[in-house]
C-alpha cells in the first residue's frame, strides 16, 4: 500500500503545479544556454567562466538546478510508486521502494550542494 | 476464421491458456465479435463470458480483442481481425474469475469513491430541479458512460494503482456531477480529488479515448477537473 507521505508536497495539485512551473524554468534555461552557445563566438574556458561569473546567470543556474531536482523528485516518485509494487517485487517491494526513494533524495541533494559549490566556489 | 480465446478456470487450471477455435462465418457475413463468441459456445459450452443487451447499452461484454478493449456486441469482426485471426482476452488489469469474466469490484470501488449521485443540500422543489438547456448541454459527453470498464482497464495508471487512481471512467463520472448545475457538493467533491493519486496519476496518454465504445473523452473531463482544482487553489 502506497501513501502520499513521501510525495513532493503531499498534494497532487501542488506537485502538478511544481512540475509545470519547473518545466518552464528549465525550458527558459535551455533557451538561454543554447542562445549563449550559438552567439558566444567560440567556446573557451574564459568565455564560459565569464558567462557563469555573472550574478544573474548564477542565480538562474541555481534556480534551474533546484527546478531540476523538484521536477525530478515528482517524476521519480511517480515512477517508483507505479512500478515498484508487490506484483513485481513480492514482499520486498516496500523496502525496495524506500531504498529507491532515499537514493533519489540523496542523489538530488548531492546535485544541489555540488551545484552551489561549482557556482560559488573558488 | 481462427479465433483464440483466453481460458482460465481457477478451480481446474493451474495457469491460464489459449484455446483456438475454427469458426465458419455463415454466408461469409461480417459478424459482431459477440456473435462469434455465441458460435464458439455452441462448439464448447464451457467458454464463459458476460453478455446481456447485445446492442452496446448494458456494457456487460467488454473484452480485449486483438489487443484493443471494446464491446464484443458492437465490434464487427472485420474491424479487429488481422490476417484472418482474432484473439479474445478478458479486460486487462482486473482479476479473472473465469475465461473472459473479470472481477469488477475494484472498478466499482473507484466509481463509489466519486459519489456518483446528485448531492443538493437545498430543499427540494415541489416538482423537479430545473436546468436551462445550456446547463443541461454541459452534461453531454459525460452522462452516456455505461461503465463497461473498457477505458479504465486500458489505462496503465489504473493497472498500477487501481486502489488509488480513480481511473478514466470514474473521473468522467466525477466531472459529470461537478459540471451539473443542480449539484451543490462541488467543494467537497474537489477536496476528495486533489491528492497525488485520484486525478493526478493520469498522464494523458489517451488510451481511454482510443477504446471508449461510446466515443466519450475521459481525458478531456480529467483536464476540466484539473482546471477546476487549479482555479480553486490559486
Amino acid at each position: 500500500m502506497v501513501t502520499q507521505v513521501t510525495s513532493f508536497s503531499r498534494n497532487g495539485l501542488s506537485d502538478f503545479i511544481v512540475q509545470r512551473v519547473t518545466a518552464y524554468v528549465l525550458a527558459a534555461y535551455t533557451v538561454v544556454l543554447l542562445g549563449f552557445i550559438l552567439t558566444a563566438g567560440g567556446m573557451t574556458y574564459d568565455i564560459w567562466r565569464e558567462f557563469f561569473n555573472q550574478t544573474w546567470m548564477q542565480v538562474f543556474t541555481l534556480l534551474a538546478l533546484l527546478s531540476t531536482c523538484a521536477h525530478a523528485w515528482v517524476g521519480m516518485w511517480t515512477i517508483g510508486t507505479d512500478y515498484i509494487r508487490e506484483h513485481y517485487f513480492g514482499e520486498s517491494a516496500d523496502a525496495f521502494r524506500l531504498v529507491y526513494q532515499v537514493g533519489c533524495v540523496l542523489a538530488l541533494a548531492c546535485y544541489i550542494i555540488w551545484g552551489v559549490q561549482i557556482l560559488w566556489g573558488s | 476464421m481462427e479465433i483464440s480465446v483466453y481460458r482460465y478456470d481457477p478451480e481446474k487450471d493451474k495457469a491460464p491458456y489459449t484455446q483456438a477455435f475454427e469458426v465458419d462465418m455463415p454466408d461469409g457475413r461480417d459478424l459482431m465479435v459477440l456473435d462469434v463468441l455465441e458460435l464458439i459456445k455452441e462448439i464448447d459450452p464451457t467458454v464463459s463470458y458476460r453478455r446481456s443487451c447485445r446492442e452496446g447499452v448494458c456494457g456487460s461484454d467488454g473484452v480485449n480483442m486483438n489487443g484493443k478493449n471494446g464491446l464484443a456486441c458492437i465490434t464487427p469482426i472485420s474491424d479487429v481481425a488481422k490476417r484472418g485471426k482474432l484473439s479474445i482476452k478478458p479486460l486487462p488489469g482486473l482479476p479473472v474469475i473465469r475465461d473472459l469474466v473479470v472481477d469488477m469490484e475494484q472498478f466499482y470501488d473507484s466509481y463509489k469513491k466519486i459519489q456518483p449521485y446528485l448531492i443538493n443540500k437545498d430543499m427540494p422543489p415541489e416538482q423537479e430541479r430545473l436546468q436551462s438547456p445550456e446547463e443541461r448541454e454541459k452534461l453531454d459527453g459525460l452522462y452516456e458512460c455505461i461503465l463497461c470498464a473498457c477505458c479504465s482497464t486500458a489505462c496503465p495508471s489504473f493497472w498500477w494503482n487501481p486502489d488509488k487512481f480513480i481511473g478514466p471512467s470514474g473521473l468522467l463520472q466525477a466531472y459529470r456531477f461537478l459540471a451539473d448545475s443542480r449539484d451543490t457538493a462541488t467543494e467537497e467533491r474537489l477536496a476528495n480529488l486533489e491528492d497525488p493519486f485520484s486525478v493526478f496519476r493520469c498522464r494523458g496518454i489517451m488510451n481511454c479515448v482510443n477504446v471508449c465504445p461510446k466515443g466519450l473523452n475521459p481525458t478531456r473531463a480529467i483536464g476540466h477537473i484539473r482546471n477546476m482544482l487549479l482555479k480553486r487553489a490559486v
